[in-house]
């Protein structure tokens, strides 16, 4: 019981509970939009950045943020070009990005270890650096989202209406996927990239099972993420298991437990 | 309920579009289309699929830029156009999510969320607004439900509500009565023609349902372009312009609905 006390453990503790709020923040969004699978394809493209920070010695958080912020470009260039299909951008950047991030490993052979603390999550080796700029990043998404809350949501609901309201659409897209790929790069130390979708998408489909209002599954996602991000820290750390895979477990068995609730009572 | 609506004349143009094209991937799909919607007329757009109204109705809005032609709103270039609030938008039933988390006073309210409205709060004369256009359309007991467990009629009526919230001048309907039952599109339309006889909208209305729009708009199209056929009806006689019994408010909408209703012996289908 005593590594709830230690530094490692409080530093991953604050991280984990500021990412718990803005990763299901910005998930919800993303679900609600049908583009729930940008959370896994911006990830993958990060991980292609971390490689290339460990390879020429830059904060690989850092070059991961910069990759992600570039394959949003890439999938809004590529959704124009191919309109109706629009998720095929979202397949081609994804395996771009694992393909660039595993050339990328086999070229700095000795870093491997700690390439696959990003995969999978190392959540704690947070460093001060780390701490500092998931701090950063909350404060940006949440004022956005409390300045904006009003227009995300028509935005969500029905672009078309947004648009003919007048609400430069286009801006309130990037900022969306903007704001995404800064959750996306911070959160991957956390819960790992391979993870990290399910702390976007899993509270959302949450709330779907259980909210009635918006304004309820906005609380609802950032409630339920809080729980497994907690729950899944301290039953990790006490039993010694890996933390990434034990929150996105967790947040399984919430929704699992959610969908029966319901079933019992519909029925 | 606004004083200068009153005063203005009757007959300026709402929506004028000269000369418009519009090719999707090197297909046509419109050409020079020319029109004119002049205040408190009702327009019933028709077309067949792919007759290239659902592309008309998004260039009109702004969604979409066509090859060539030009747009006027109220009197301007649409590229200068700023009132959005003076247009009230209601999609086509299956535009959203039937499992989306939002309750009707919620998708009502985004009614209000325009350009103008932006790092604005949302006030207490907002909700009252609201709590009007829920009454007016006779959906209040609802507004407390998720808009996907509503049925169809009711959801229209909420979209009716989200676009009726900022007293619109003109009223822009995108098959609306699509995937809806008959008796629930009789009452739809009735609102519909009661909302154009009394209020100062003036309505466009996208359908291929003929039946419907020839029995109010009359057996004629106005104009053609194309395979669009526009059928128009003014909420008056032409030579009469300066009829003042208007009804402004959406207060008083379900009132003289219903008055209307007792009359006609028609029943509230909700």
């Amino acid at each position: 019981m005593e590594i709830i006390t230690s530094e490692f453990f409080q530093r991953a503790l604050i991280g984990g509970v500021l990412i718990g709020i803005t990763a299901p923040l910005m998930g919800l969004f993303l679900v609600l939009r049908r583009l729930a699978m940008i959370g896994d394809t911006l990830a993958h493209v990060s991980i292609a950045g971390v490689a290339l920070g460990f390879l020429i010695g830059v904060y690989p958080i850092g070059v991961g943020l910069v990759f992600a912020l570039a394959a949003t470009f890439a999938i809004e260039k590529l959704r124009k070009a191919y309109k109706s299909y629009a998720e095929l951008s979202i397949a081609i950047i994804m395996s771009g990005g694992v393909a660039l991030a595993s050339l990328l490993f086999s070229m700095g052979k000795g870093f491997n270890v700690s390439v696959s603390g990003y995969l999978f999550g190392s959540i704690y080796t947070l460093d001060d650096t780390d701490l500092l700029l998931i701090g950063i990043v909350t404060i940006i998404v949440l004022v956005a989202v409390f300045l904006h809350a009003k227009e995300l949501f028509l935005l969500s609901f029905d672009e078309d209406a947004a648009a003919v309201s007048g609400l430069p659409t286009r801006y309130f897209n990037f900022l969306i996927s903007i704001l995404t790929a800064l959750v996306i790069s911070v959160s991957i130390k956390i819960v790992g990239a391979l993870l990290v979708s399910a702390l976007l998408t899993i509270p959302a489909a949450c709330s779907l099972v259980i909210a009635r209002s918006f304004k309820r599954s906005v609380i609802t996602v950032v409630i339920i993420a809080e729980l497994a991000v907690i729950g899944g820290l301290i039953i990790a750390g006490v039993w010694n298991l890996a933390p990434g895979g034990t929150i996105v477990l967790l947040l399984i068995a919430i929704l699992l437990l959610l969908l029966s609730i319901r079933r019992k009572f519909s029925a | 309920m606004r004083a200068d609506q009153q005063q203005t004349v009757c007959h300026q143009n709402v929506i004028e579009l000269s000369n418009i094209s519009f090719s999707y991937q090197q297909k046509p799909v419109l050409e020079n289309v020319q029109f004119a919607l002049r205040e408190r007329d009702f327009v019933g757009l028709i077309g067949s699929n792919g007759a290239g109204k659902t592309t008309l109705l998004r260039i009109i809005v702004g969604l979409l830029k066509p090859d060539s032609g030009t747009v006027n709103l109220f009197g301007q270039p649409i590229g200068q156009f700023r009132d959005w609030n003076r247009i009230g938008y209601v999609p086509q039933k299956n535009a959203f999510n039937p499992l989306f988390p939002a309750t009707v006073r919620e998708v009502v309210m985004s009614g209000l969320y325009s350009r103008n409205k932006l790092f604005r709060r949302v006030t207490k004369a907002d909700g009252i607004k609201c709590d009007e256009a829920l009454h007016a359309m006779n959906i209040e007991d609802l507004a407390g439900k998720r808009i996907g467990q509503l049925s169809g009629g009711q959801q229209q009526r909420a979209f009716l509500a989200r676009a009726m919230i900022n007293n619109p001048a003109l009223l822009i309907l995108d098959e609306p009565t699509v995937g809806i039952d008959a008796e629930t599109q009789q009452d739809f339309f009735h609102l519909i023609k009661h909302m154009h006889q009394h209020h100062n909208i003036t309505f466009l209305m996208v359908s291929h349902d003929l039946d419907m729009i020839r029995s109010y708009l009359g057996e004629e199209p106005k104009g053609q372009s194309g395979k669009l056929k526009f059928y128009v009806k003014h909420s008056h006689e032409i030579e009469d312009c300066v009829e003042t019994n208007l009804t402004h408010s959406l207060k008083d909408l379900r009132h003289s609905m219903e008055r209307e209703k007792v009359g006609a012996g028609l029943g509230n289908h909700n």
